[in-house]
């Protein structure tokens, strides 16, 4: 092939391989504007004053297409299918309590977006900011509104491979102290001190006496609960294949995803609660693979989401292992229930 | 793009003036990388956040299945090279089906949404890098002089490195002009790594590039024997046993950012750009670098690269507060290294083995640096970092003074 007709194949090529590339472009972004208009059907969602103060409420991120998309938004506790009230703070994930909330957004940059954990006071303004160092996943804040933690996935270790860890912080609110990664506490495990590398948290809650939280600790291919004291600053293993766990309001039971067996390896877990006393696990009747932390609503009665049509939808479950699961809420994901002001 | 081309046509005019240009070889095969490139950091650049944005899952799964990955990327490396050699000349095509294994890898990631298929998928696109990447060093160093395979090198791996910059640029771009736009990403990502073989197939010479006068002696056939025997050669086996010793103490990259981090205190949301850094120092320095591998002896840049690798230790371990700093001379590293191997390793393999022996030098040097990721990695939980830190700078001291004796023959002879 001559030169000339060598570079005309490359241009009709290149021709071709673009208008695909910018069709599928214009596609997705064309789906985007689609995504901003209300879907028929739909939950109503109008602007309006959201606080973390209001008795009643459940505030959560809407994922309902519109011009609310994405905002923190309320809902009555009791009616939480209902009209949304939207309060024009975007967050990928989201927890509150005793009027204070933690907001984890997303900065879009020129070249890459970084993330941020925006404290938020009980009408939403933005007390403080941290740097999240990767995308985040889990968000919480202890009973009494004065600790915040959350979860970000790290990726970028390493310059072309696919392996992630995860880092868990903790604010102390008050005084803005932040502990960046909680690999910075002791690690007790089993009764000894024990250190290593590839140890990694994730899935922070909070007891309401402002010392103690639950967290998973991964270590060598294992994931454990673990307690955790604020002010020793240890944490301790307890029991072995717990992830995001949640502390019932009474303190005395975990609710948390574990890895059952026989299980394909993308929908590994199930929802199980633990009682703290006797270490005793109940399976909950959620027969699908839950990849949340869940909520408790009140203490017989938990929150937790699952994929659905438009990101996820909310489902409700007793915590005693009886009953079936019932969605509550479409379009919604990271659910606070602002009512429950424990303390402070 | 501009960067690259700017660069290298610069090198071409430099080159001439000097007396010897970098073969049109050298820039399709160099086009070829950097359009592939672009392609493939397009998609690792998004991954994580189309696992846990997009589908919802924990990607902490593929931390485990990623050291499978590189060890079986290491072995398939040698496949490739033998391959490449038998039958006289097939680098081109077999650099070219992996090319285009890594591209049908594209849409496959719009139909995997689970875990296991997306672990998969990857494997694939390991396999076609791991496949091309011997066969296409050898057709680099065959299209060049002697006299010139360093900057040769340099050139291609400046041209590589540009697009694995824009590729993460091109697919925050996408992500910005839609929403949820990963279906966009990997569907331009697969158009652009299509053009990256069409340009290979089109432009880069099949067959024997420019086939030197040296001669074919008889244990150089390319036979599988032929190819273990590389190793009975003294000076491919000084080569490899450096290139050993040195990957021994090369702590990866994942450590260097995360030491970067806790000891120089880089806040969290530069943490993803650190990576870039190096990136960008092996970009600007791979040229002049290679060219100075072939004035001043290809040894001297690449023991004096591992001594860059060492002062960025020592800052390191000193906790100056000299972030750039250390990118830079990470990126040095790189680019004292990465091509100016293979040139040098070029010297002493002959061409109908050529793919087999960068292969074997290639393997030999990746396996290395697993072992000290291990180690390192070990260290760090016995000791902590500081003290592993400072055992991994005495061993490359150590390795380098070793290296040092072994090669002194090589380079007089040189």
């Amino acid at each position: 092939m001559t030169v000339r007709n060598r570079l005309l194949v490359l241009l009709a090529a290149v021709l071709a391989l673009a208008t695909v590339a910018v069709l599928s472009v214009l596609h997705a972004s064309a789906r985007a504007d689609r995504r901003n208009e209300t879907q028929p059907g739909g939950p109503r969602v109008s602007a309006g004053r959201v606080a973390l103060t209001t008795p009643g409420r459940m505030v959560f991120r809407n994922m309902a297409w519109g011009p609310h998309r994405d905002e923190l938004t309320s809902v009555p506790a009791s009616d939480p299918s209902g009209p949304r009230t939207a309060s024009g703070v975007k967050c990928l994930r989201f927890y509150a309590a005793a009027g204070t909330g933690v907001c984890l957004q997303a900065v879009h940059g020129a070249v890459s977006d970084s993330y941020r954990a925006l404290v938020l006071d009980a009408r939403l303004k933005e007390k403080d900011h941290y740097d999240v160092p990767g995308i985040p996943s889990r968000a919480r804040v202890s009973p009494t509104g004065h600790f915040a933690a959350w979860t970000a996935f790290v990726g970028g270790d390493s310059y072309a491979g696919t392996d992630f860890s995860t880092r868990a912080a903790i604010v102390d609110v008050r005084t803005g102290e932040l502990t960046p990664s909680l690999e910075a506490y002791r690690v007790i495990k089993d009764g000894h001190a024990y250190r290593s590398a590839d140890v990694n948290f994730w899935g922070v809650t909070f007891a309401s006496d402002d010392r103690t939280f639950y967290a998973t600790l991964a270590t060598q291919r294992k994931t454990y609960l673990v307690r955790g004291d604020l002010r020793a600053r240890t944490v301790t293993t307890l029991h072995t294949n717990v992830e995001c766990p949640s502390l019932s309001p009474d303190g005395t039971r975990i609710a948390y995803k574990k890895r059952a067996k026989g299980l394909p390896k993308d929908a590994p877990w199930r929802l199980y609660v633990l009682d703290l006393r006797t270490m005793h696990e109940t399976a909950l009747a959620e027969p699908r693979s839950v990849d949340d932390q869940a909520v408790w609503k009140d203490p017989r009665t938990l929150v937790y989401a699952l994929p659905g049509d438009y990101g996820a939808d909310l489902y409700t479950l007793p915590a005693d292992g009886t009953g079936k699961p019932r969605r509550i809420s479409t379009a919604a994901v990271s659910p606070a229930y602002v009512n429950q002001t424990t303390g402070g | 793009m501009y960067v690259a081309e700017t660069r290298a046509a610069r090198a071409t005019t430099a080159g001439r003036r000097r007396g010897g240009t970098v073969a049109p070889t050298v820039l399709a095969l160099g086009t070829v990388s950097l359009i592939t490139d672009v392609s493939s950091e397009m998609v690792t650049a998004v991954l994580p956040l189309y696992l846990v944005a997009g589908l919802g899952l924990s990607p902490l799964g593929f931390g485990l299945l990623d050291g499978v990955y590189n060890g079986f990327s290491a072995v398939v490396r040698l496949v490739g090279g033998h391959l490449a050699d038998r039958g006289g000349g097939r680098h081109k095509w077999v650099a070219g089906f992996g090319y285009a294994l890594s591209a049908l890898c594209k849409p496959l990631l719009l139909l995997a949404h689970s875990l296991t298929p997306i672990g998969l998928v990857l494997a694939a696109d390991r396999t076609g890098k791991g496949l091309r990447t011997a066969p296409r060093d050898a057709l680099i160093s065959l299209s060049s002089t002697p006299e010139t395979r360093g900057r040769a090198f340099g050139v291609h791996r400046a041209m590589d490195t540009a697009g694995a910059l824009l590729g993460p640029l091109a697919a925050f771009l996408i992500l910005r002009a839609t929403v949820d736009g990963y279906d966009a990403v990997f569907t331009v990502s697969f158009c652009v790594a299509v053009l990256g073989v069409l340009v290979l197939v089109l432009f880069v010479p099949g067959g024997r590039a420019e086939p030197r006068a040296e001669p074919a002696s008889d244990d150089a056939r390319p036979t599988l024997r032929a190819a273990l025997s590389l190793l009975r050669r003294r000076d491919l086996r000084r080569v490899t046993v450096c290139a050993l010793l040195l990957g021994l103490a090369t702590v990866s990259d994942s450590f260097v950012y995360l030491l970067l981090q806790r000891r120089l205190d880089v806040p969290d949301r530069w943490f993803a750009l650190l990576p870039l850094g190096t990136a960008a120092a092996f970009l600007l320095l791979a040229v002049p670098l290679g060219r100075l591998a072939d004035r001043v002896g290809r040894w001297r840049v690449f023991l004096a690269g591992h001594g860059a690798l060492l002062a960025a230790y020592a800052l390191l371990l000193a906790s100056a507060h000299s972030v750039a700093l250390v990118l830079l001379l990470h990126g040095a590293f790189y680019a004292a290294t990465d091509g100016v191997l293979m040139a040098a390793a070029s010297d002493s393999v002959p061409e109908s083995l050529r793919s087999s022996g960068l292969a074997v030098v290639q393997t030999g040097q990746a396996l290395a640096r697993f072992a000290c990721s291990l180690g390192f990695g070990a260290a760090w939980t016995l000791w902590g970092d500081r003290t592993a830190l400072w055992a991994s700078t005495a061993a490359l001291a150590l390795c380098a003074v070793l290296s040092l004796t072994i090669l002194r023959p090589l380079e007089s002879s040189a």
